[in-house]
């Protein structure tokens, strides 16, 4: 198998799946083990992409061309092969986690639920190895589509209002900020291509060059940049699982990825230098990782807590992207993955807490850190990497964040990374703390020990994930110093 | 026989509507109508490869030549919408068989069919005509036929919407002759082309300018642009469900394919939109017209009714398209001509099958709809998707040309007005989706609609998508037919 041919059956094999798993929906061992197979084919297949890139095999895909000049095409690039893997990785990790959830929890339309996750990670897949700003939009839209029957499960009166949020948002910004900045850059550029050094240099006016990167900057909320981040908490009343891949890796980091594409292969860092204002963006993002840090430490669902810790580490990327210190590219590529696999790691704890105790609050966890000790240590490793403390992925990526804002003296960044971590801290921390070392509520509600077996092994992988993405990133810092073109 | 193409596509219909009127019970006349309109079809589909091939296709009708007979013309522009035209004929008339029997009557049915064909065959004539005056007989035969089918529509108040209709079509007809018989009195020529040649040297003189008022807005009365539409609301809901897919896809389209025709091909651009301020007049109009008409479709408890706002909403587009005046602006009007016939279609024969098998088309029938009718339910999603104008749908290529065309010219808020109308369309579309998805069944025992309406209706839908995602045919067409109507006056 050639890597083309790898490449085009990553988008192939998830629809493929979803078809199969619809068609399986009777029968809900076959149709679980139809979404198992799927996972592991296509990491199998993104793995064999990686392997192409790294051997130098020349990858590229053109189906039909949409617009003069625009095709549906599809190639890969160091930043296009991480976020695939770190998606279709975690799909296998997440679907043997959403089996003992789905189950554990009796949800209604589990068939659905499966089908519309394939096909969401067909849109991910897309979204990862687009070779131009409308394929990749396209794939965009797939993903926000396909997570609406997602976000909307329980079908009450709460999910439909954050359905209506989820929907309106994302696609209010992508129609009115994103498709007028793609379609402005292709009537500027005459192409949407993924280039290298960028394609907007020399023909944009300069006021003009501001206006886009902020059509970019709100139009992808994906991001979650403030004040186009609700969504995120209001996705919140999707199922767990939902939340776990696709509201931590899949979604918002489809939006991050886009953005750093745009910077790096649409306006290029050199050009973006040049833009007047274009700070501005970092100073959004960096308030954006304050606010949405405070707003975290006066939530009690731990679910929205997550949620707005989410959108101030997504900032962190966006951030350091939109620094453009060679370092700060470098380190926002990581952030990508370190913040995926310690987010992923928070909401499966936070999942396995509502199967095993039907708890929800902050509150209500107080001393169940005996009763369920993989599920609260893991939560420990995953908040220890949202604030960035060694061992965990979180100090990897936060380091070169800092060796970016040192690079180009940039102290606002500096100020923004340590005020977060503080917060970080002040949210997480006791939360661990009370697990372990408070005393249990005289009545507690329900005699219970861990969740079901599948959901803690879940777990727990993502956990050692988030402990030896520490110890061993060579590869991965390897292949994305290549954005850059080589360390600096 | 593919000399006699463009006759052959108006005297199927010609000939088969009286045959129809004789025949007995629902099916013959049926049968008949539907397999002629698959050989106009065939027929339009031949001709747009021909015109592609050699270039406009002239035919004298019997053999006499142009000004003293008349001649049809056929160059890219009126090829495509031929093919819009029978294209959609030839889906709506499979589906119209049990819809038109449940809605009409088996006995009405003969006459049902012979009104239908007579429209098909008017909005054929306007298109291949290359004769103003024939235009207006040709219209005529259409309106005609039309203010009988909305008539046949079982709610009563079809009876007042086809008149009400038939009252403004004839002012907008009369207009229309009107300003022909200033043409015709200051040229001495009904000829397009003659007409495109002689008018320049004598386009300073009022006579002309008062004709080109009053063809203008005889023809935006047909196409119902703001604020001419009344008549369009009432039209499209009370008439039967196959004949407001028809009418909804393509009566209107083919005003709009008058009105280009005249704007461009006989006055010329520099006339147009140089002399005369029909730019400033039109874009303002089509803007208000989008966004006001998307407003109150979000209000309309009725779906059909919601559609038919929508309708003059999307005819906002096209004007606005045309209005521009520039090759880009007027590829995207066409393109959305056809796009646009291609997903009221869908939506407005999803409708049909609501309205089979729940009895009505109100919000409160599309309750529950994805348990109930899963198949008819998502074509409206993926209809509705393609109003909106998401990407791998025909809206989204629509969309795409004329935003291109609107940045080309600088008119920023023009692409805000565009950007505004499709979110107003995310509601309008959404509230109805939310309702059938997450709604309780008004009556859950109701059950999927018949394959004889879902087929023809999955093959619009396909048809979205497909145009939406291979846009060869669509957008090199629409591009060529722009050149060749930016050229202006008509090459002999």
């Amino acid at each position: 198998m050639t890597a083309n041919t790898a490449l085009l059956l990553t988008l192939v094999v998830p629809l493929l799946g979803a078809v199969l798993i619809a068609l399986a929906g009777r029968w809900p061992n076959l149709r679980e083990t139809v979404t198992m197979v799927t996972a592991l084919t296509l990491f199998g297949l993104v793995i064999r992409v990686l392997m192409g890139l790294n051997a130098g095999e020349e990858i590229g895909v053109e189906l039909v061309t949409l617009f003069s000049g625009v095709p549906i095409a599809f190639n890969t690039e160091p930043l296009s092969i991480l976020f695939a893997m770190i998606a279709s990785g975690l799909w296998i990790v997440t679907s043997i986690y959403a089996i003992g959830y789905m189950r554990g929890t009796n949800e209604k339309q589990q068939t659905r639920f499966y089908v519309c996750f394939a096909i969401a990670l067909f849109g991910a897949m897309g979204v990862a190895f687009s070779a131009n700003l409308l394929t990749l939009f396209i794939f965009y839209e797939v993903l926000t589509i396909s997570t609406y029957p997602l976000v909307t499960h329980k079908g009450d009166d709460k999910a439909k209002a954050g359905g209506r949020t989820y929907l309106g948002i994302l696609m209010t910004t992508s129609i009115v900020f994103l498709l007028p900045a793609i379609i402005w850059t292709y009537a500027a550029a005459g192409t949407l291509d993924f280039v290298p050094g960028g394609i907007l240099e020399g023909h944009l006016a300069a006021g003009s060059a501001t206006l886009l990167l902020m059509l970019f900057l709100f139009g992808v909320a994906k991001a979650a940049v403030m004040p186009v981040h609700r969504w995120l908490p209001a996705a919140m009343v999707a199922p767990t699982p939902v939340s776990a891949l696709l509201h931590a890796v899949a979604v918002v980091k489809a939006g991050v990825f886009t953005l750093i594409k745009v910077v790096i292969y649409i306006f290029g860092t050199d050009y973006l230098a040049e833009v007047p204002y274009e700070q501005f963006a970092v100073y959004i993002a960096g308030f954006t990782v304050v606010a949405a840090s405070c707003i975290a430490l006066r939530q009690t669902n731990i679910k929205r807590l997550l949620a707005y810790s989410t959108i101030g580490q997504l900032s962190y990327i966006i951030m350091a992207t939109m620094a453009l210190a060679p370092f700060s590219e470098i380190g926002a590529a990581i952030h990508i993955a370190a913040h995926a696999f310690g987010k992923i790691t928070l909401f499966f704890t936070a999942g396995a807490i509502y199967v095993a105790s039907k708890k929800t609050e902050i509150t209500q966890l107080n001393g169940i850190g005996w009763r369920m000790p993989y599920t609260m240590t893991a939560f420990a490793i995953g908040a220890l990497s949202m604030i960035g403390v060694p061992p965990t992925a979180g100090f990897v990526s936060k380091w070169f964040i800092i060796a970016g804002a040192f690079q180009l003296d940039n102290y606002f960044v500096l100020v923004v990374l340590i005020l977060s971590t503080a917060l970080n801290a002040a949210y997480f921390l006791p939360i661990i703390f009370n697990a372990f070392f408070k005393p249990e509520d005289v009545t507690p509600v329900k005699d219970h020990a861990e969740a079901p077996t599948n959901m803690v092994i879940a777990l727990s992988v993502t956990a050692t994930l988030t402990l030896l993405f520490f110890f061993f990133n060579g590869p991965v810092l390897d292949l994305e110093t290549q954005i850059v073109g080589g360390m600096p | 026989m593919l000399a006699h193409l463009p006759v052959l596509v108006i005297l199927a219909p010609l000939l088969g509507a009286p045959v129809a009127s004789l025949l007995r019970g629902p099916n013959w006349p049926w049968l008949l109508a539907t397999l002629l309109s698959w050989f106009a079809l065939l027929c339009s589909v031949l001709l747009l490869i021909q015109v592609n091939a050699q270039g406009t296709f002239i035919y004298t009708m019997g053999g006499w030549e142009a000004p003293w007979g008349i001649e049809y013309r056929i160059d890219f522009a009126n090829a495509l919408l031929l093919v819009l035209i029978t294209g959609l004929a030839s889906v709506v008339l499979p589906y119209a068989r049990l819809s038109v029997e449940h809605e009409i009557g088996a006995d009405r049915c003969p006459l049902f069919y012979t009104a239908l064909l007579l429209l098909i065959l008017g909005l054929c004539g306007i298109t291949v005509t290359g004769d103003a005056f024939n235009v207006f007989v040709f219209l005529e035969v259409s309106s005609l036929a039309t203010y009988t089918l909305i008539a046949m529509g079982k709610d009563r108040r079809a009876l007042t919407a086809s008149f009400s209709y038939l009252i403004m079509g004839t002012i907008g007809a009369t207009f229309y002759l009107i300003g022909v018989g200033f043409l015709y009195v200051m040229t001495g020529t009904l000829n397009m082309a003659d007409l495109a040649e002689r008018l320049p040297a004598i386009s300073d003189s009022s006579t002309v300018r008062t004709a080109f008022a009053f063809i203008v807005t005889g023809i935006c009365l047909k196409l119902a642009l703001f604020p001419l539409h009344l008549w369009l609301p009432n039209a499209y809901t009370y008439s039967p469900s196959a004949v407001t897919a028809f009418l909804g896809a393509t009566a209107t389209k083919v005003a709009v394919y008058v009105l280009i025709r005249f704007v461009f091909t006989i006055f010329g651009v520099e006339f147009s939109f140089g002399a005369e301020p029909l730019a400033e007049v039109l874009v303002p109009l089509a803007i208000i017209g989008l966004l006001s008409a998307s407003t109150v479709s979000i209000m309309q408890p009725n779906i059909k009714r919601m559609l038919a706002y929508s309708s003059v909403a999307q005819i906002g587009y096209i004007v606005l398209g045309l209005a521009m005046g520039t090759a880009m602006g007027l590829t995207a009007s066409l393109l959305h001509v056809f796009n646009h016939g291609l997903m009221k279609g869908a939506l407005f024969m999803v409708m049909g099958a609501v309205a089979y098998r729940m009895g009505g088309t109100s919000i409160d029938d599309m309750r529950g709809l994805a348990k109930t009718m899963p198949l008819t339910f998502w074509a409206f999603v993926l209809g509705g998707l393609s109003l909106i104008g998401v990407p791998l749908t025909v809206g989204f290529v629509s969309k795409w040309h004329l935003i291109l065309a609107a940045l080309e010219l600088g008119w920023w808020p023009v692409v805000v007005a565009i950007l505004a109308g499709s979110m107003l369309a995310v509601v309008y579309v959404g509230r109805v989706v939310e309702a059938g998805f997450f709604g309780e069944p008004k009556d859950a025992t109701k059950r999927e609609a018949p394959w004889g309406l879902l087929v023809p209706l999955w093959v619009l839908v396909i048809a979205n998508i497909w145009f939406g995602i291979d846009t060869r045919l669509t957008v090199d067409i629409a591009e060529a037919a722009a050149a060749q109507l930016m050229a202006g006056g008509v090459v002999r």
